[in-house]
């Protein structure tokens, strides 16, 4: 026990010989290199330096090195990530809502997962121009051909259910913001012979509309002015307005998390081999088949060609420019090659009143027989209201500029007789939109074209694309998927229409 | 709990936090203060990363769904062999709800268990005058076996999960008789759909307490009003201080 004693206490002052030593050597410096002590302890010696320098370096070659192993994502080619694929099954040119609702139903008719690469190319990701976003949003079965009829029906079925088809695990529920509150035309001594047809043939269909006299108009609706009006037709359900960039959104991010590929650029030019063939008229003809889309990237030289199967041509207003970079209508008159897609963009404008003593909550999308219509926009006392021009009044569609006047010249008249709490009204805002119109019968177009063996066409809805895209985008799916129409048979709506120049004339529309 | 297991369980919330905070939420009704349970972010971590999980889950949500549409069916036999009133008693009887008959003051209605008396059987081509629904799976499809119901005169859907504004679209088929209607407590229900009301000129009282889906109730109730002039509009639940 003493030994461990003396040990430690050896310990003790060995340590105390240890720690007390630069002490001495401070003491015995003191006198002659001070000022040398103290000017070394302030900076660091070069010898630490160096390693910490080392230390980086190694660090960076160890980085360098993961980096250049597999696994990693680095690469020496500077690749721009927003280029489309290089090569896809589908391609659809057109990111509105008729474009994303083609996306999905492609993504939700595939039989094994991951069986179409499908590609959705919109050139403007601000949807500036797109007449989606611009669009009054509402949605109607009040037409006069069946096929429309249906298409609307079967798109409002599709909004009912929007969660069980649209909804994304774990992401929020879609609310559209429906607004169930009925369109209501009105018609005129020498229309209302075709209102009636309309009503059997909407009934037929089975759309849920009621035909009213004046009389019972002016006991549903006092706030109505009942001069001039001879029938009036009122939609019950499924009819109403709702917001556009909702459904637009739904039906992209399910489209997303469904596998499509989202890309932003310009179809520019299309690569296509042409088989001449004669007809049995005795005319030539260039049968195209495409090969690959050039994609030319935005405020960019950049561009990717898309080496695909299909093209869907779902750009809206801009589709007759599109099939032009094909070559159709380029042919002389008279043949096949010279009948041009007849879709152009027709500029429409809509207005935004304030009117403190307008028609409440029951107030319906109302459209009366001049063409005007408005109809209310949230609870607040305002109002939407726009017509359609006359066809040799048609503006400028270069831009989207509003012309102000048009709104006191050919709106407000009509309002103010029709609604007389409308004569006391301020408008507050306004914009414009295109209608991507079919010159030819107002009426969209879809299927395959005669001369373009693999370009399917999905546009030409003249201002009701938006309320039937969800039943377009499943029939051009089952078209492409299935080769024919399975749910609704929309082979009157085909281009043999156009072709024939048999044209299958909407007489409702607005 | 042994070391390992907690290092583990440790181990998965710290993953299941960075997998969270990485997706950009859009916006979640969770306050990024709260963050949601473990099984939650452990099971979202899951989807993320395996196929069959999302598919599960999805499976589960389907499954559900099919549930509510098979009971909200169309009751075709029931309807060819006993006519489409006790059609419509049946229904209302299978979905737990209550029925009482024109010019009867009986109630039908099954107890805690969903056993409930045959008795109406013995009514045959009577047609129901008030019907009580409220806390069913009724939903929009299941309407079609009330349609029939020309005499029906009060309904009550207070507290369903299922009633949205198409169902109340769909109550238009009810407009000559409909006279009392309570659609409180239903969550879908939006202003919207308030405004398809406005086909129900008959109705005398109306209950919408309680809606948490309508953004400014004052200024609906009062549209409402206007809207419906000889209808009773009760509305109570709401904050209609000035914020």
């Amino acid at each position: 026990m003493s030994t461990w004693r003396r040990l430690h206490v050896k310990v003790q002052t060995t340590r105390g010989l240890l720690t007390s030593r630069p002490v001495t050597q401070r003491h015995t410096w003191l006198k002659g290199h001070v000022l040398l002590c103290q000017s070394l302890s302030t900076c660091t010696p070069l010898r630490n330096d160096f390693f910490k320098d080392l230390e980086a370096q190694l660090a960076a070659m160890r980085k360098k090195a993961v980096d250049a192993l597999p696994g990693s994502s680095w690469s020496a080619l500077e690749i721009n990530p927003n280029l489309p694929p290089e090569r896809a099954d589908i391609v659809i040119v057109g990111g509105g809502v008729v474009g994303w609702s083609i996306a999905y139903w492609l993504k939700q008719k595939e039989r094994v997962r991951g069986e179409v690469k499908v590609v959705v190319v919109e050139k403007d990701m601000t949807y500036s121009q797109a007449s989606t976003v611009l669009s009054a949003g509402g949605i109607r079965q009040q037409f006069s051909l069946p096929e429309n009829i249906h298409l609307s029906m079967a798109s409002a079925d599709f909004m009912r259910n929007i969660n069980e088809h649209l909804s994304v695990l774990h992401e929020d529920p879609v609310d559209l913001q429906f607004n169930q509150s009925g369109y209501l035309f009105l018609a005129s001594e020498d229309v209302a012979h075709i209102m009636e047809t309309n009503y059997s043939t909407q009934r037929d269909a089975g759309a849920k509309v009621a035909l009213l006299s004046p009389t019972q108009l002016k006991e549903k609706f006092p706030w109505i002015n009942t001069n001039g009006v001879a029938l009036a037709s009122y939609g019950l359900e499924n009819e109403g307005w709702f917001d556009p960039w909702t459904l637009l959104n739904a039906f992209r991010r399910k489209a997303i998390s469904m596998g499509v590929i989202q890309c932003c650029g310009e179809v520019t030019d299309f690569k296509h081999t042409t088989n001449m063939v004669m007809t049995a008229d005795g005319e030539h003809l260039g049968l195209r088949r495409i090969h690959s889309v050039k994609v030319q990237m935005s405020n960019s030289l950049e561009y990717q060609p898309v080496e695909c199967a299909i093209v869907v041509n779902a750009a809206g207003a801009f589709s007759g420019k599109l099939a032009e970079m094909l070559g159709i209508g380029l042919g002389p008159k008279d043949t096949i090659a010279g009948i041009p897609v007849p879709v152009e963009p027709r500029k429409r404008y809509i207005y935004v009143f304030h009117c403190p003593d307008g028609p409440g909550l029951d107030t319906p999308f109302l459209i009366d027989y001049s063409g005007v219509y408005f109809r209310r926009e949230g609870l607040g006392g305002n109002y939407i209201a726009g017509t359609s021009p006359e066809e040799a009044e048609e503006p400028d569609t270069s831009n989207l500029e509003v012309d102000h006047q048009f709104f006191e010249d050919k709106i407000w008249p009509y309002l103010a007789n029709r609604v007389p709490a409308f004569e006391k009204l301020k408008v507050t805002s306004a914009w414009a939109g295109f209608y991507d119109y079919n010159t030819f019968d107002q009426n969209g177009i879809i299927g395959i074209h005669p001369m373009v063996n693999n370009m399917y066409f999905a546009t030409g809805f003249s201002g009701h694309g938006l309320q039937q895209s969800p039943a377009v985008g499943r029939a051009v799916a089952e078209l492409i998927l299935d080769g024919g129409f399975k749910t609704l048979d929309l082979n009157g709506l085909s281009f043999r229409r156009i072709m024939a120049e048999e044209p299958m004339l909407e007489r409702n529309i607005v | 709990m042994s070391a390992p297991f907690m290092s583990l369980r440790r181990c998965c919330q710290r993953s299941a936090l960075l997998i969270v905070t990485r997706r950009p939420r859009s916006s979640s009704s969770v306050s990024p203060s709260h963050p949601p349970p473990l099984h939650t972010r452990l099971l979202l971590s899951l989807t993320q990363r395996f196929y069959d999980v999302e598919m599960l889950l999805s499976w589960r949500s389907q499954w559900r769904r099919k549930g509510i549409r098979k009971k909200n069916a169309y009751y075709g036999y029931t309807q060819r062999f006993y006519g489409s009133d006790l059609a419509a008693a049946y229904y209302v009887l299978n979905m737990k709800g209550a029925f009482r008959f024109v010019g009867q003051t009986e109630w039908y209605c099954p107890d805690k268990r969903g056993k409930f008396n045959w008795d109406f059987l013995n009514h045959r081509d009577t047609q129901l005058e008030e019907v009580n629904m409220n806390y069913t799976l009724i939903n929009y499809t299941g309407l079609v076996n009330l349609e029939e119901q020309r005499s029906l005169r009060t309904l009550s859907v207070r507290g369903c999960s299922e009633v949205d504004d198409w169902f109340l679209a769909r109550l238009h088929v009810l407009q000559d008789s409909l006279e009392e209607l309570d659609i409180s407590h239903c969550p879908h229900i939006t202003t919207g759909g308030l405004a398809a009301l406005r086909n129900l000129k008959g109705l005398r009282r109306l209950d919408v307490s309680s809606l948490p889906g309508i953004s400014s109730p004052g200024l609906v109730i009062i549209l409402l009003e206007e809207m419906l002039p000889q209808c009773q509009i009760t509305a109570t639940g709401y904050d209609l201080s000035l914020r």
